[in-house]
C-alpha cells in the first residue's frame, strides 16, 4: 500500500487521472500537478480559504483534503467559473464593485460567495457576512466585497 | 506545510475498516472529516503509519428520532446538523454548537463524530453531549458497546475509544416536553476556539422549576467537563430566582479549571463561565416553555 495511489478527480468539468502520494493535498495537487495557480495557497494554516474550491458543490479548503480524498469527485476552481471567456456574474460584480485590492483572496472569496448564492440566490446583508466568515481578506475591511455578493445576487435574478 | 508520510486507505465497509485498525495497531488513525487531524499532520504533531478513511463507509451519516432517543450518524457533517429541521426545533442545544464551529467551510466536511472523538478540550460538541447526557456507540473488533458521555472524555486528545474501535453512532435521549437547551461560546473571531463555552440542558416541572439539568463546559480545562455542583444547586429552583442563578453561576465557575494564554487569563475565564452559564441557563428555561 506504500508509494503513490491512482486517483481520478474531474476538475472543471474535465476527468484528470494521476498518481498521488497519500500526503498530498488537494491544492498542491491542483496548483502543482494541474497547473492551476489561480487557487491560492494563504496561510496554509486551514484558517484563510484563500485554498476555497468546491467539491461536489461543497465549499471547502484545498489545503485540509488529502488529493487521495477527492478520488471520484468533482472539484470547482476559480477557472471553472467563467464561460466562453465570459466572466461570471459573480466575478463580475467582483469587478463592478472592487470587490477586491491586492486580489490574494478574492479565488476563494469567488468559490465562497458562488457556493452561498447557489444555496441562498437571495442572501441577506448577515447571511452574506456569515457566508464568507471563513475567508480572509486582509484589505478591504469587506464592505465592497459583501457589496459585490449583493450585486452578484441582484444581476442574478435579471 | 507537508504532512509526513504515510499509508493511506479508504475502505467500503465498518468492518473492513476495523479490520485494518486491529491489524495495524497504534500506528493506525481514523480520518472522517479530517478538518482538525489534517492540520496537526502538517505542523506534523501527529504521524500515524497509516491512514484508514471512513467516508466512503455507507450508512454512517443520518440524522434520526426511534424510539426514545435522537440518533446521529458519526459521519454527519456539521453543516448538515447545522442545516436540520429536526435539530433546530427539538435539539436547539446541538443546533446552537453546530453553527459556532469553525467556519462554513470546515462545517461543510468536519463531523460529529470526529468532533466528539477528537477528544480537544476545546471542542464545542463534547460540552453539548455532556449537558443531554448522549452515549456514543464505539464498533469494535467484538461488535458494538454503548459509553457513556461522562465516561468518555479521559484527557486533553484522550478518549475512551480503543485504537481498534470506531466511533459509529451518537444517542442523545429524545426531546421532551419541557425540555429545552442552549450553547453560548465566547470567540476572538470566526473558526477560533473557544476563549470559553457553556452548554445548558434543561426539564422544567409543570410549575416552572428547574427539573433535570445538565451543564457542560468548553475550554476551561484537559476536557469538557460536567459541572456537577452547578447542576445539583439549581435544581427545585426557577429561572426567575435570581439567588439561585448567581449560585449556579458561581458553582460552574468554581468547577471550571481554566489556563491563562492568548485568550485570557484563568480568572477571567471564569468570569466569562459565570456569565454565559446564566445566560445559557435563562435561554435554555425559555425555550423549554418556561419565563425568566
Amino acid at each position: 500500500m506504500d508509494g503513490r495511489i491512482p486517483i481520478t478527480v474531474t476538475v472543471n468539468g474535465v476527468k484528470k487521472e494521476a498518481e498521488v502520494e497519500p500526503r498530498l493535498l488537494l491544492v498542491h495537487f491542483i496548483r502543482e500537478d494541474l497547473g492551476l495557480t489561480g487557487t491560492h495557497v494563504g496561510c496554509d494554516t486551514s484558517n484563510c480559504s484563500a485554498c476555497a474550491v468546491l467539491m461536489d458543490g461543497k465549499v471547502v479548503k484545498a489545503c485540509t483534503v488529502l488529493a487521495v480524498q477527492a478520488d471520484g469527485r468533482k472539484i470547482l476552481t476559480v477557472e471553472g467559473l467563467s464561460r466562453g471567456g465570459k466572466l461570471h456574474p459573480v466575478q463580475g460584480a467582483f469587478l463592478a464593485k472592487h470587490g477586491l485590492q491586492c486580489g490574494f483572496c478574492t479565488p476563494g472569496m469567488l468559490m465562497s460567495a458562488y457556493a452561498l448564492l447557489r444555496e441562498n440566490p437571495h442572501p441577506t446583508e448577515e447571511e452574506i457576512r456569515k457566508g464568507i466568515s471563513g475567508n480572509i481578506c486582509r484589505c478591504t475591511g469587506y464592505a465592497q466585497i459583501v457589496e459585490s455578493v449583493q450585486q452578484a445576487a441582484r444581476s442574478k435574478r435579471s | 506545510m507537508i504532512p509526513p508520510s504515510f499509508e493511506y486507505a479508504s475502505p467500503k465497509s465498518l468492518s473492513e475498516a476495523i479490520d485494518l485498525l486491529a491489524s495495524r495497531g497504534e500506528g493506525a488513525k481514523v480520518i472522517a472529516g479530517g478538518q482538525s487531524l489534517i492540520p496537526l499532520l502538517k505542523l506534523r504533531l501527529a504521524s500515524p503509519s497509516l491512514l484508514v478513511d471512513i467516508n466512503r463507509i455507507p450508512g454512517l451519516n443520518r440524522i434520526e428520532e426511534s424510539g426514545d432517543l435522537l440518533r446521529i450518524g458519526a459521519m454527519t457533517r456539521m453543516a448538515e446538523v447545522e442545516a436540520s429541521a429536526l435539530v433546530r426545533e427539538d435539539y436547539p442545544i446541538i443546533h446552537d454548537a453546530s453553527a459556532v464551529i469553525g467556519d462554513p467551510l470546515v462545517r461543510n466536511l468536519g463531523t460529529m463524530g470526529g468532533n466528539v472523538s477528537h477528544g480537544d478540550p476545546n471542542n464545542d460538541m463534547p460540552a453539548v453531549m455532556l449537558a443531554l447526557g448522549a452515549e456514543f456507540i464505539a464498533t469494535g473488533p467484538a461488535g458494538e458497546r454503548k459509553i457513556k458521555s461522562q465516561d468518555f472524555f479521559l484527557d486533553a486528545f484522550t478518549v475512551a475509544l480503543n485504537h481498534d474501535e470506531i466511533l459509529t453512532e451518537i444517542r442523545v435521549p429524545r426531546c421532551l416536553p419541557r425540555s429545552g437547551g442552549c450553547y453560548l461560546k465566547l470567540e476572538q473571531k470566526v473558526a477560533d476556539f473557544a476563549t470559553a463555552g457553556v452548554a445548558v440542558q434543561v426539564r422544567l416541572t409543570k410549575g416552572g422549576e428547574c427539573e433535570e439539568i445538565g451543564v457542560g463546559l468548553t475550554a476551561v480545562g484537559p476536557t469538557a467537563i460536567k459541572a456537577r455542583r452547578a447542576e445539583d444547586c439549581i435544581r427545585g429552583k426557577t429561572p426567575s430566582d435570581r439567588a439561585a442563578v448567581l449560585e449556579l453561576a458561581r458553582l460552574a465557575a468554581e468547577g471550571s479549571n481554566p489556563s491563562t494564554d492568548i485568550r485570557g487569563t484563568s480568572a477571567y475565564k471564569r468570569q466569562v463561565i459565570a456569565l454565559l452559564v446564566s445566560r445559557a441557563f435563562r435561554r435554555a428555561c425559555e425555550r423549554a416553555g418556561g419565563t425568566s
